[in-house]
């Protein structure tokens, strides 16, 4: 017999972040189609993380079935259902940035972070994702943090960024 | 009506005909993997592509609608060519051990294999072998030989409205399965089973299918006798004994089942099967004749009226017998017995 | 020859999200004139020859027609900013720098086919542009560009921001409007068409950024004065994206049918370090890749497909004699693998096939037989996906296999560099 959810669930979700996710799903309701821009909100306030408890509420709420949440944030790549740092490290590894030099600065931004791509570090500070275009191809290598583009990367630059990012951020 | 031409045979069809359909009409068979009757079309395993003149790209016959004029092709050296890889990517992440497959007989993806000539794919396996979930009481489910057609994921959501199974993930890693990696035990699955019927390959089978093969059974078509709505499906037996149920196409049902039709089957030969009435003689359940158990029955339902009035007694019938039945049922209390103490189990 | 700067002509000239200072500029002319005349726009642009400028080039008059002669009860604009092409950042730059351009187009179509609601759907990369546009969306309802009675004409027009959530494919019309309906996107089978039945089965337009950012331009001054401009088939100004090894990577405009040498060497500076361009890899990720001889196709749409270039959304990516093209084949199958939807079964399983036989190549172990298989995969693929993301994602193998043959040697040692 396969080993039951119920013996390795992981969620972590406190009952304050509940209770947000709860009144943010309400306002979707019977409305479908408001699903990504909840989970945008959910995520925020839930860890840059949709879990299954926090899912289970938004599906409670909204009306919707699990598996029709779960379906769409897996889908797309800013939704995750798994834990994630305070600051999100988005590198571009697409072909314009690659062809700068992408390869180094992920490797400069593990060596800083101790963490490999898709890890979080153990301060639970960052996570470092690589992911597609972002669109900053005139500032190749390029990565998204936090809503912020930093472009023109050098693998010199990086630990210093790191260092600056994480200046004010709580572990 | 539209005018259609396919493979040279002219035809004329109704607006909103698809390719497919047409071809049906025509007797000209068409390989699918996704496409199924009562389900929305998909269009997205390609295997059922043809050529329409003017156009391109192959067009997938599920999906598309005739058009005035429309000239088809459905087999040639490109048609061919293309299902061919089709089959051949599947099988690529495809667990080809079929020879301990339930499936093995029935399996949609090994029966084109065999017609499109494809021995051996040329590519590789990408997805290795993910565990198979045999936490549901009835069936299996085994990703590695999931072909990704979405017909569960159609018939859980569209039809039974359970909406248990979805897709995960995307590109290469899209998986067919349930939320947080739940298993079929811990989820909102009703064990309806209507996933395991319409799955083309072996990816979902019932438990019992292990013990028999397609080719030893005989089907039997009949009546579930669960409740009055009248599902039809056909009874799989093996040696005299029922061993499987599949759903048939009814009016009532149309190819659908719920937990006791597809699994509840059981009871057949069961030893504790109760296959006589039985009345208590001196403490001790005794089997009688269907006489002596009515005459028992109308005896103590007379002298109870009698003794302490109709009211006293209450008339309980089951959702197993037709509407009919239950209408009889509730005359017989009101007009014969004369009460309105009656009511019926069924309260789903 | 200097840059034509026509959608970009007020680009740093104004306060990007004043309405006022867009109007002061010329601004806000085009819909004046639509809402005076709304039964005339759609013969407008389709007199103009405006093509789509998201990649596929469908002649955008024909796309609104087939919107203003569906009856409906409700219809909508939905602008596709789910710019996800790599290499591609020009409507990024349209939404930066004149995003009311953006917003007058969108009611200019609202207005000529009918629609009161309008939708930007714009990818989640760019957080910085969703202020910028939530700013200058508040600004033209504050100054009576949007809403209800739009400049007293009794006109409705409403436009609501939607943030993707990170997905290349639902820069796909159909996979977008899935996407807006707060689904998976999965692109859907066509027909029926989004323009009869699209978001919530009603007949939408759906148009990219740049296409819709024309309107204005041409609705003002007429479509003779906009086919002065690129080619008789294409007419008009492109903003094309430069991006790898190039002085100066960016967006530039350009009348369509400019050459990629004059772009490359007048507005991107050559390759810098002295190095030598190899190849060009055109219309983004999903484009092919041309080798530095064809440096004189202009970029048209007819002129690269008989070129054996990609037109596409206009991205041109440079590559230097420094880069290993096998190398960058990998990255862009990498990237199709992890994009595609995974709906059908030839993108699905076909771009993770492909992207094997492409690492065979570049570690030197393929065999006999890969480069046929490769071909026939990439051509089934073609010929046969659900989506433009299967049919134009072995591109860049297939024009990579014509254009540097020598690269796919079989059993070879041969690391893929041409010098």
């Amino acid at each position: 017999m396969a080993e039951s959810v119920n013996d390795r669930c992981c969620c972590s979700a406190t009952a304050e972040v509940l209770e947000q996710t709860a009144a943010i799903a309400a306002k979707g309701r019977d409305r479908p189609e408001m699903l990504i821009p909840i989970l945008h909100q959910v995520q925020a306030i839930a860890g840059n993380s949709i879990d299954h408890q926090v899912a289970q509420v938004v599906a409670r709420e909204m009306r919707l079935p699990l598996a029709r949440i779960y379906g769409v944030e897996t889908f797309y790549s800013f939704f995750s259902a798994k834990k994630r740092g305070k600051i999100i490290i988005r590198l571009c590894k697409s072909a314009p940035c690659h062809l700068k030099g992408t390869q180094g600065i992920l490797e400069a931004f593990e060596k800083t972070l101790g963490i490999k791509a898709g890890e979080t570090t153990a301060d639970g500070k960052f996570t470092l994702e690589t992911c597609e275009c972002i669109g900053a191809c005139d500032v190749s290598p390029a990565a998204l943090i936090d809503g912020v583009v930093y472009g023109n990367l050098t693998p010199a630059k990086v630990s210093e960024l790191v260092s600056s990012l994480g200046e004010g951020v709580k572990a | 009506m539209l005018n259609v031409t396919i493979d040279g045979q002219p035809l004329q069809v109704e607006k909103g005909t698809t390719i497919l359909e047409a071809c049906e009409f025509l007797g000209i068979e068409i390989p699918t993997l996704c496409n199924l009757e009562y389900l929305s079309p998909e269009g997205a395993c390609r295997m059922c592509v043809v050529e329409v003149k003017g156009i391109q790209n192959l067009q997938v016959s599920c999906a598309t609608p005739c058009t005035e004029g429309m000239e088809v092709t459905t087999m040639n050296e490109r048609i061919y060519a293309f299902r061919r890889l089709i089959i051949e990517l599947l099988l690529a992440n495809h667990n080809t051990d079929c020879f301990n497959c339930s499936a093995n007989g029935e399996c949609k993806l090994y029966q084109y294999a065999m017609e499109y000539e494809v021995e051996k794919t040329r590519f590789v396996n990408t997805r290795g072998t993910p565990p198979v979930d045999d936490s549901n009481k009835f069936f299996n489910y085994d990703p590695a030989k999931c072909i990704l057609c979405h017909r569960c994921v159609r018939v859980c959501n569209e039809r039974q409205s359970n909406r248990t199974l979805g897709l995960i993930d995307r590109g290469v890693k899209t998986t067919m399965g349930l939320p947080f990696d739940q298993l079929f035990i811990d989820s909102n699955c009703v064990s309806c089973g209507n996933c395991v019927s319409v799955c083309p390959t072996g990816a979902l089978t019932t438990k019992a299918s292990k013990k028999f093969r397609p080719w030893e059974v005989t089907k039997t078509r009949t009546t579930c006798p669960y409740c009055g709505v009248g599902c039809q499906l056909d009874l799989l037996v093996k040696n005299g004994k029922v061993v499987g149920v599949e759903p048939a196409d009814g009016k009532a049902n149309q190819g659908l089942l719920c937990v006791k039709g597809k699994f509840a089957y059981n009871f057949i030969n069961h030893p504790d099967r109760l296959k006589t009435p039985l009345i208590r003689k001196e403490g001790v359940l005794t089997p009688v004749g269907w006489d002596e158990a009515l005459d028992f029955v109308t005896a103590g339902i007379k002298k109870i009226r009698e003794e302490s009035g109709p009211d006293a007694i209450a008339g309980f019938s089951s959702s197993r017998t037709t509407n009919e039945d239950n209408y009889v049922f509730m005359k017989m209390m009101r007009a014969a017995i004369g009460t309105n103490n009656v009511d019926n189990c069924a309260r789903v | 020859m200097k840059e034509t700067r026509i959608l970009l002509a007020q680009a740093g000239e104004i306060t990007p999200t004043s309405a006022k200072e867009y109007g002061a500029v010329g601004g806000y002319q085009g819909l004046k004139k639509a809402l005076a005349a709304p039964d005339k726009i759609v013969d407008i642009i389709k007199a103009s020859g405006l093509r789509g400028r998201g990649g596929a080039g469908f002649p955008a008059g024909l796309k609104l027609s087939f919107t203003a002669n569906t009856p409906a009860d409700q219809k909508y604009i939905v602008c596709n900013a789910d710019e996800g092409e790599p290499g591609t950042n020009k409507d990024r730059v349209i939404m930066e720098k004149v995003p009311h351009r953006l917003i007058e187009g969108m009611a200019i179509a609202g207005v000529a086919v009918g629609a009161d609601k309008g939708y930007i759907y714009l990818r989640a990369e760019y957080p910085y542009v969703a202020e910028i546009l939530e700013k200058a969306l508040a600004d033209a309802r504050e100054n009576g560009f949007l809403g209800t009675d739009i400049l007293g004409s009794g006109h409705n027009f409403h436009i609501e921001l939607f943030i993707g959530a990170g997905a290349y494919v639902c820069g796909e019309e159909t996979a977008l409007l899935d996407s807006l309906e707060g689904k998976r996107g999965e692109p859907r089978f066509k027909p029926p068409y989004p323009g009869v039945a699209g978001l919530w089965g009603k007949p939408t337009v759906i148009n990219n950024v740049e296409t819709l950012a024309n309107l204005p331009g041409i609705v003002a001054n007429g479509p003779a004065w906009f086919r002065q401009t690129g080619t008789e088939t294409c007419p008009g100004t492109k903003l094309f994206s430069l991006s790898g090894n190039i002085a100066n990577p960016g967006v530039y405009e350009f009348p369509i049918g400019t050459s990629i040498r004059t772009i490359f060497q007048e507005a991107g500076g050559g390759c810098p370090g002295g190095k030598k361009l190899m190849a060009i890899q055109t219309g983004g990720a999903s484009g092919n890749i041309i080798p530095a001889s064809l440096l004189d196709t202009p970029m048209d749409i007819d002129c690269c497909a008989k070129a054996g270039a990609t037109f596409g959304a206009g991205d041109l990516m440079f590559i230097d004699d420094d880069q290993c093209l096998l190398d960058i084949l990998e990255n862009l199958m990498e990237f199709f693998e992890e994009e595609s939807c995974g709906k059908c079964t030839p993108c699905r399983e076909g771009n993770t096939q492909l992207l094997y036989l492409v690492r065979k190549f570049k570690d030197g172990t393929a065999e006999d037989g890969d480069l046929e298989l490769m071909l026939e995969l990439g051509n089934t693929m073609t010929g046969g996906c659900l989506c433009g993301l299967g049919q134009a994602s072995p591109n860049p193998i297939l024009s990579a296999v014509r254009f540097f043959p020598e690269l796919f040697k079989t059993k070879s040692t041969q690391k893929g560099r041409v010098s």
